[in-house]
């Protein structure tokens, strides 16, 4: 839910609408563009907002309910604002064999967060458990925003958030 | 054709039909939620999986088409098997509402577990929760009761064409949705209450009013507008507590619009005329009629009839006028037409009374103005009109007013005779809707007091100026029209039944 | 390869081959390696003439299913008037698989070129790569070599220089295991929520945008130019037990093992040499405990059985499991089958869309219990209503995610049920190390 009171700028202009112009000549039914079209959404403002969902719905004919009942399908649509690093640590049972759990105790300490899901105080960093990441032959896989990060083991943790911007 | 056998019983039917609606055929219910005739099937809530024989698993009977030679078992074990699966599986999260839900009695969940659940519960964990939401306009929802049956969701979209509902979230975090601002304000939204199996999707209009089971239930016919929706009128206490729509596929599918729905409360209107007047003293309705007739004689009827009044109720009334050399005058009020796109030929008319059509038929005239050229010559016989509606000057131009009506006359003048008449839901009758199409409606209550139907106070009238006019029941008036109008020859209340028939030489089979 | 591992002796490298190699990934260093050539020869040629060489070399479908990749094609009907296309399933999310996201970084333009043959071969001119959002290292690649390739002639409305068209997109995912059920997958693709459709209509006949659509793996459509190269007997002679399995297959292997990592080896291969041998034991101080062979999805095996399985599809199936998409991992004597079961149970229930009554609450009700279990608070009945839940969660959903919640349930009951009693009664079981022997299982000892 949006707590900012500024007027809500649209992010379909310029080179954003250029680029949904394009997306959109590669399918035959507009409704498909919209998972392009939300990820657009947050690239450009980091989380998808119920001012964006209302904003692609207008431009790909679809109602807010039914864009909402699509962004919320699908896990990686952030519907509220996140840290600055998004760490996605994977726990499914082929890494938490290979001690997945030991990594996120570790992230969730050096971050200051302490808590799953709960953006640090200084804004920086958001910790949450994923399922399956596809890369179980790398365990521990994090993958940071859109950065995966193999082989992660709780003693690398504090270097690789030395490393983050 | 495809001949196949559903638990024993022989079925032949057109290619393309599902399982489940063959069984309907030869009187087999398979017991389910998602599906419904009115909808796209979704074959999401697995309640009417069967076993058909030499097939490896059971099959969706909603989502499968019957195929030359197959044995369904419905009541097998292995069917019932997994309609338990099926009922302990939508209970583990559901709250034992039940004694606090306004669908208990007519709660498909409910009569479903009773017939063929589990009698225990071994659910240890705790239970899933999400706070009651108010979806807008007369819907409320309880997620908590709500088993994602979509049909709500599916009814707005396919059938309303305004996709204000939606599935969120995933997997057991699902519940339906709608975006902030929009609400279920559509005109035929409130039909998503009907649509809800269960407790979940609630009207706001009935909640906590009555238990299912303390209501009386008769067939009627909505009043609202000239598409005759055919409705269930609820009554509890004898007051009117809630409208339902009744099937009929002619007409309006499995819909009302929310208007009908809701426009009840002028039936429970409580300053009602209960008791005969002569010159504004309460007397006898014998003395009524006299009087009426009395101030009638000699003068011409100007009749002005309430739109919604009954065929019978007109049929009278034109008897009446050209008895006395006098004119059946109507208005028809009118408001936006709202189709429901998804359905063919139904929509809440501009014309917002019942029986525009079967008035013209009967010789009835409409006018904007049904109060025009009143003269001393006439007496205005008002029938079922509000009194608050009659302009004074239609009045004073008036020799004098006879008034059969529903509600007290109050401050109307030169009431000569007033007699107090029944409203639709305390007598029967017929009413023609746009297309000509005839139908029923059931006495649903008691007349209060006196009140007797409109049609009954105009045959006294005509009795009373000499006429043969001595019907005791609706249905004998019906059979003297019936015989003097061509558009509804051969017609009978039997051969009407509940679903009605279309008039002769009207607008019939515009829709289907 | 078993990247990052070099190649053992005993694999035989077709569609790893490359990995590891940065050159590979551009369009130039793809060609120097044989590219694109596949794709000329069948351009030149006739749909059917791709359809009949695939049927013969008998390659499956590597996604999981294993379906007989040319009798998919043949339900295409060409000249129906109908547009027709071709999904790359590259929403790789089975726990225990990593291969199609090696295949996509280290040569894309594999791909590529397999999603174009594919396309062709099935009259379509429009293919879509679904990748699953969080690969975003194979959407960079597979973007940057889709371009390459329209730059370079090889993609567009005049393919080669053939007169036809060939046209491929990446389409990026969002986070949704089941939209790697195939007609999820197309949901998705049209903008939905990725809810499984009922079959029939198949995709063949209504898929996408309701059109004729065949769905298939990464890897399938990867070895497709090199079975145009080389021949379909020569991928049908690469078979060492069940001729109905043929060809390579690339197994990604995970858990607790010395050398993780994608391995690729001929159809019928021994799982116990591979194992030990290629995957090179157990870590220092173990020993192994469990298999699960295939992904998430498919029963638990015991060392016992793994190790006198030979691995192809109906190798696997003869030792209580199935070949699925490959995804081997492995459990040693260090952990508790319990706990890694509730996590599974949990995956599948998180992954749930929530369309069927049985998965939608089943694997919720099913991970709560197993959760309890673990946390010492469960009882024998649990056990009962676990097995009870899993025998309703199976055969009667729109898609399998439900059946595959089960699997491991099962399996793990069945073969580890020492280690779930020993949680429940408190007491460390001095065999919670190692399941009771076969022998005792088939008599029902644990059942």
């Amino acid at each position: 839910m949006s707590t900012n009171h500024a007027p809500y700028e649209p992010v379909f202009v310029g080179k954003r609408k250029h680029d949904l112009e394009a997306i959109l000549l590669r399918y035959p039914k507009k409704q498909a563009a919209l998972l392009p079209a939300l990820w657009i959404v947050q690239e450009d403002r980091g989380w998808v907002s119920e001012e964006g969902m209302a904003e692609v719905a207008t431009a790909l004919e679809l109602t807010p309910a039914y864009v909402k009942g699509v962004v919320t399908f699908y896990t990686m649509y952030h519907q509220h604002p996140v840290g600055k690093h998004f760490i996605q640590v994977c726990t499914t049972s082929p890494c938490l064999c290979a001690g997945a759990d030991k990594v996120t105790e570790a992230f969730l300490k050096h971050t200051g967060c302490n808590e799953l899901g709960v953006t640090s105080p200084d804004g920086k960093y958001t910790v949450i458990e994923v399922e399956c990441l596809g890369a179980c032959g790398f365990a521990t896989p994090v993958q940071i925003n859109a950065d995966t990060i193999e082989n992660v083991t709780a003693d690398k943790v504090p270097q690789i958030l030395a490393g983050l911007k | 054709m495809v001949n196949l056998t559903i638990e024993g019983r022989p079925v032949s039917v057109p290619a393309g039909t599902s399982i489940l609606e063959a069984a309907k055929q030869v009187g087999v219910l398979i017991p389910h939620y998602c599906y419904h005739p009115g909808l796209p099937v979704a074959g999401v809530c697995r309640m009417c999986l069967v076993d058909v024989e030499k097939s490896p698993k059971l099959m969706p009977s909603c989502a499968t088409a019957v195929a030359e030679g197959q044995v369904v078992h419905v009541h097998n074990d292995k069917s019932l098997d997994a309609r338990k699966g099926v009922l302990e599986l939508l209970l583990i999260n559901h709250p034992l509402d039940c004694p606090i839900c306004d669908q208990s009695g007519e709660c498909e969940l409910q009569d479903y577990t009773f017939q063929e659940g589990r009698a225990d519960s071994r659910y240890r964990e705790p239970k899933r929760f999400n706070p009651v939401e108010d979806f807008g306009g007369d819907v409320m929802y309880v997620p908590n009761r709500c088993i994602l049956c979509t049909r709500c969701v599916r009814f707005m979209d396919d059938v309303h064409h305004d996709a204000v509902l939606a599935v969120a979230e995933r997997g057991d975090r699902a519940v339906i949705a709608t975006a902030p601002d929009a609400g279920l304000t559509q005109p035929w939204a409130g039909n998503v209450v009907d649509l809800c199996p269960v407790g979940a999707l609630l009207s706001k209009d009935f909640l906590n009013k009555a238990r299912a089971w303390e209501l009386d239930r008769s067939a009627s016919v909505c009043t609202g507008c000239s598409q005759g929706c055919n409705t269930t009128v609820e009554i509890r206490d004898n007051a009117v507590v809630r409208i339902k729509p009744r099937g009929n596929e002619d007409v309006n599918a499995f819909f009302i619009c929310d208007e009908g729905r809701l426009g009840y409360r002028p039936l429970n209107r409580q300053d009602r005329l209960t008791v005969p007047m002569v010159a504004g003293h309460v007397g006898e309705w014998g003395a009524a009629v006299s009087a009426g007739a009395a101030a009638l004689t000699g003068k011409k009827a100007h009749v002005v009839v309430n739109p919604s009044a009954s065929n019978e109720t007109f049929f009278l009334a034109a008897r009446l006028a050209s008895k006395t050399g006098g004119a059946v005058k109507f208005a028809v009020p009118t408001g936006p037409e709202a189709p429901l796109p998804g359905v063919e030929d139904l929509a809440l008319r501009a014309d917002r009374a019942a029986n525009g059509t079967g008035a013209e038929i009967l010789g009835a005239r409409r006018e904007s103005d049904p109060y025009a050229g009143l003269s001393a010559a006439h007496v205005l016989v008002l029938v079922d009109i509000d009194p608050a509606t009659v302009p004074s000057a239609a009045t004073s131009a008036a020799s004098s007013v006879v008034y059969l009506g529903s509600v007290a006359p109050a401050a109307l003048a030169k009431v000569s005779a007033a007699l107090p008449v029944s409203t639709i839901v305390e007598s029967e009758g017929t009413l023609t809707n746009l297309r000509g199409r005839v139908q029923r409606f059931f006495q649903a209550k008691g007349s209060p007091g006196q009140a007797r139907a409109a049609w009954f106070a105009l045959a006294d009238l005509l009795i009373a100026l000499g006429e043969q006019a001595d019907y005791l029941m609706a249905s004998q008036v019906f059979d003297a029209m019936a015989k003097a109008t061509p558009a509804f020859a051969g017609m009978s209340y039997d051969s009407l039944g509940l679903k009605g028939a279309t008039a002769a030489g009207t607008t019939a089979g515009a829709a289907r | 390869m078993g990247y990052p591992h070099k190649s053992h002796p005993r694999e035989t490298a077709v569609l790893s081959k490359h990995f590891g190699e940065p050159e590979a990934r551009s369009l130039d260093g793809w060609k120097k390696r044989g590219g694109y050539r596949a794709l000329e020869q069948a351009l030149a040629g006739t749909p059917q003439a791709i359809v009949d060489i695939v049927k013969a070399s008998g390659l499956r479908g590597r996604g999981g299913a294993g379906f007989p990749t040319g009798m998919k094609w043949s339900f295409m009907k060409p000249g129906d008037g109908k547009p027709h296309y071709l999904c790359c399933n590259a929403d790789e999310s089975e726990p225990g698989t990593f291969k199609d996201r090696e295949i996509m970084r280290w040569t894309p333009h594999a791909l590529v070129e397999g999603c174009a043959i594919g396309a062709y071969a099935i009259g379509a001119e429009t293919a879509y790569i679904y990748i699953r959002g969080e690969f975003d290292e194979p959407i960079r690649r597979m973007e940057e070599a889709v371009a390459e390739a329209y730059a370079a002639g090889i993609l567009g409305k005049n393919a080669m220089g053939s007169g036809k068209r060939v046209d491929v997109h990446v389409h990026k995912g969002a986070g949704a295991y089941i939209c790697g059920e195939e007609t999820a997958l197309m949901e998705s693709l049209e903008g939905k929520r990725g809810n499984p459709r009922i079959k029939p209509p198949f995709p063949a006949v209504s898929g996408l945008f309701a059109q004729p659509t065949t769905i298939n793996n990464v890897e399938t459509l990867a070895a497709v130019p090199h079975i145009l190269t080389n021949g379909a007997e020569w991928y049908k002679a690469m078979s060492l037990s069940n001729p109905k399995s043929t060809g390579t297959k690339l197994f990604s292997v995970c858990g607790n093992v010395a050398r993780p990592g994608n391995y690729e080896i001929v159809m019928g291969f021994p799982f116990k040499d591979f194992l030990y041998d290629l995957c090179g034991g157990p870590q220092a101080g173990r020993k192994f405990k469990a298999i699960i062979p295939g992904g998430a999805s498919v029963p638990i095996q015991t060392m016992e059985e793994a190790e006198a399985t030979l691995m192809d599809y109906e190798g696997f199936v003869a030792q209580g499991t199935m070949l699925g998409s490959g995804g081997v991992i492995v459990f040693d004597d260090q952990q508790s089958m319990p706990r890694m079961i509730a996590r599974l149970a949990r995956f599948f229930s998180h992954e749930s869309c929530g369309q069927c009554t049985q998965c939608r609450e089943g694997t919720a009700w099913t991970t709560k219990i197993l959760e309890r279990i673990v946390a010492g608070q469960g009882t024998y009945e649990d056990l009962d209503t676990l097995l009870e839940l899993a025998d309703n969660m199976t055969g009667k959903t729109i898609c399998v995610l439900s059946d595959s919640c089960a699997a491991p349930v099962v399996s793990g009951l069945q073969k580890f049920r020492h280690e779930f009693e020993a949680l429940i009664t408190g007491k460390r079981s001095s065999s919670i190390a190692m399941p009771p022997s076969r022998t005792a299982v088939a008599a029902g000892a644990s059942a």
